[in-house]
């Protein structure tokens, strides 16, 4: 048998490796996402087993819609958990967003597209002077985003004060954003095919390329196995979406975003250096990184997709009012970063973070909402498993960097 | 040993840099000539790490001038350093917890293929320089968090000596070390001497100090208090210059004790 990772390396036979690696994983603490995927588990079979409807693909694929639009704002808060900070402004700023293009595209005639545009370059510019006021002037992120929380909230209601609630145009493209779907059975399995496809390739290639180099790889087998079960999930994901309406327009733009930034975080220099400011904002100024401009940059992605998630919210519900900011949106968005596995610590995390945790946010919300109890109790249960959430979070931070107060309590805010 | 007529690697004058009420550094001046190895000793809180950072920008001077090569340079910033080729090993290691061992050694200056981290490479020359100093990191995947003092001080200088460096600055760097480490990144620093770099070893070890540097500049209450060739300068007028008289503690128990 080859043996991969040969330098150094222990020659112990793949599935021992695996073992090995997954020991030593738990023993670290960076479990990733198996919790989480296993808590949703057990979330959906309780919910099914409560109510045979749960897992119909008509509610399934509800769910997949709904999760749309929370999701993408936790993409962004993610940005701005990696490196160490906090935003609580997003649910105001996504409010304020979908007022801006409602007003601008119902009230004074604007085609929809230079709408979204301006209303999505709102979110950025908010992030901007929240950035501003975090990375140059030096005010802590919970204060300055607090007072966002209030002053874009005061904005939206001012913008929409006069109209009370804006029906948008149901043939629009923010209309459709939600409402269409790709009825052709092709469009699902043919993008699970895609993803699994290429899933496979970048692996493979990345194989191919550290084998050529001489250092370790991941086994042959590791990888098929990885890729069947990616295959598995996403064939049954479009099995599923088949079974109504097909593969929803909002799912398909949530998953592109979210490959797109993952890739953004992982494989580019830009996402390295969010990671090291999340490790170390010290060695990362040494380091030469440009630690203010990064900050902002964080800001801006926050709020950009806080007003691209508003815009979605609206589509659901085809109107913005004065009451669609609510609070437990920025929860939810904060819950859902934090559930699916971003560390509230900073430094540790991931965009898919964001799917995970929303959906069972959304899991819940929808399971509670079908069994026709109170949402006192969603409330409830959405509280437990996020307190679960940051308990998993902390104690394995302390297992994977020990218990050094000085680290584990590292969200200074000095420069 | 006569120190050569080229202009030095690097000269400072007039260096001051004050932290609110704390002067900590006054009127300091260095010179650093390529091939020689320099040693900064002085009390804790001398002012020595303090000038480090100023030479690498980290805490840019209030005052004074730098001539890099016999040419007047502003470092305002760590990239001007970097720039020029000072490398540097902080005393606080500044590794980024959360990333791993090739995250860290390439932070601020990743190699990129189109855009896009070309993190195979990177792997590949960070096995290949961890060779060559024959470190030995189990995993260079591991968050350096999970790595040991001694292993992080060993990344940390690792990271120093990636790119090609002209003059490198060591703060304590063996402070954490065991003795084969410590005796292996002597052997380091003297290798650099031998390939023509510059180095600035700040130690509190006047045994190692003794051992490999040529010129031991000292520090006091962040002021210049002496230099000295080693070869021709016994370790006592060395203490005596750091603590800054003939009669204290330090020299009482050693003529007691006959040590020096
Ligand atoms: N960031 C800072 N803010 C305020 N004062 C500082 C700062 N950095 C250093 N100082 C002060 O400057 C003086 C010199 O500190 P420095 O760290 O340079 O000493 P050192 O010679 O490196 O000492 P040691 O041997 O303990 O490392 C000290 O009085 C210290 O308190
Ligand atoms: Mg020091």
């Amino acid at each position: 048998m080859s043996v991969p990772g040969g330098i150094g390396g222990p020659t112990a036979h793949g599935a021992e490796r695996f073992a090995d690696a997954f020991g030593r994983k738990l023993g670290g603490g960076a479990l990733g996402s198996v919790p989480v995927v296993l808590g949703l588990l057990v979330i959906w079979l309780t919910f099914q087993i409560l109510n045979p409807h749960f897992l119909s693909p008509r509610n399934l694929s509800n769910l997949s819609v709904d999760i749309v639009g929370t999701g993408m704002i936790a993409v962004g808060v993610i940005f701005v958990l990696l490196i160490g900070e906090i935003d609580l402004s997003v649910g105001s700023v996504s409010g304020l967003a979908s007022a801006l293009f409602a007003v601008l595209s119902v009230n004074y005639g604007m085609p929809e597209p230079p709408a979204i545009v301006l209303a999505a370059l709102c979110g950025t510019a908010v992030g901007f002077v929240h950035g501003f006021f975090t990375a140059v002037v030096g005010v802590p992120a919970f204060v300055v985003t607090l007072a966002g929380l209030l002053g874009w909230y005061g904005l939206m209601l001012a913008i929409m004060g006069a109209y009370g609630t804006i029906n948008l145009d149901d043939q629009g493209l923010v209309a459709q954003l939600t409402n269409f779907y790709f009825s052709n059975v092709a469009a699902a399995y043919a993008l699970a095919a895609l993803g699994t496809a290429a899933y496979f390739l970048t692996a493979w290639r990345d194989v191919t390329r550290r084998r050529a180099a001489g250092v370790p790889f991941r086994s042959p087998a590791e990888i098929f196995l990885r890729t069947g079960l990616l295959a598995v999930i996403a064939f049954a994901a479009a099995y599923v979406l088949n079974q109504f309406q097909g593969l929803p327009l909002a799912l398909l733009i949530f998953l592109v975003v979210l490959v797109i930034l993952d890739y953004v975080l992982r494989r580019t220099a830009y996402g390295r250096m969010i990671f090291a400011l999340g490790g170390g904002v010290e060695a990362a100024r040494r380091a030469g990184v440009n630690v203010a401009w990064v900050r902002i940059s964080a800001f801006m992605m926050s709020s950009t997709m806080a007003a691209i998630g508003g815009l979605f919210l609206a589509s659901r519900i085809n109107s913005v009012s004065q009451t669609s900011v609510s609070t437990d949106l920025l929860m939810n968005a904060i819950a859902a970063a934090v559930i699916g596995g971003t560390s509230l610590f900073g430094g540790r995390g991931s965009t898919w973070s964001a799917l995970l945790g929303v959906l069972v946010i959304q899991s819940i919300a929808s399971g509670v909402a079908l069994m026709d109890i109170q949402t006192a109790v969603q409330f409830m249960i959405t509280g437990g498993v996020l307190l679960l959430a940051v308990v998993v979070d902390t104690l394995s931070r302390r297992a994977q960097w020990g218990t050094r107060p000085g680290l584990v309590f590292r969200r200074d805010h000095s420069h | 040993m006569a120190r050569p007529s080229a202009p030095p690697l690097l000269a400072l004058s007039g260096v001051f840099k004050r932290f609110g009420a704390v002067e900590a550094l006054r009127d300091v001046e260095l010179e650093i000539h390529a091939g020689e190895v320099i040693a900064l000793v002085g009390d804790n809180g001398a002012g020595k790490s303090t000038l480090v950072k100023v030479i690498a920008g980290v805490e840019p001077a209030d005052l004074g001038t730098l001539e890099w090569r016999g040419r007047p340079v502003h470092i305002g910033r760590p990239h001007d350093a970097q720039h020029l080729g000072i490398a540097t090993v902080y005393q606080d290691l500044s590794l980024c917890d959360n990333l791993d061992v090739v995250g860290n050694l390439f932070l601020g200056r990743e190699i990129t293929r189109i855009g896009v981290l070309d993190e195979v490479e990177m792997e590949r020359r960070t096995r290949d320089l961890l060779a060559t100093l024959s470190i030995r990191i189990p995993d260079v995947r591991r968050p350096v968090a999970a790595l040991s003092g001694g292993q992080r001080q060993t990344v940390a200088i690792s990271r120093a000596l990636l790119g090609e460096p002209r003059l490198v600055m060591l703060d304590e760097p063996t402070a954490a070390l065991g003795i084969e480490q410590t005796a292996q990144v002597l052997d380091l620093v003297e290798r650099l001497r031998e390939r023509g770099l510059g180095v600035l070893l700040i130690s509190h070890n006047l045994g190692d100090v003794k051992a490999v540097a040529d010129y031991v500049a000292v520090l006091r209450l962040g002021r210049n208090n002496g230099f000295f060739d080693v070869t021709t300068t016994s370790q006592e007028q060395i203490v005596s210059s750091i603590t800054g008289a003939s009669d204290n503690a330090v020299t009482r128990r050693a003529t007691r004790e006959g040590e020096l």
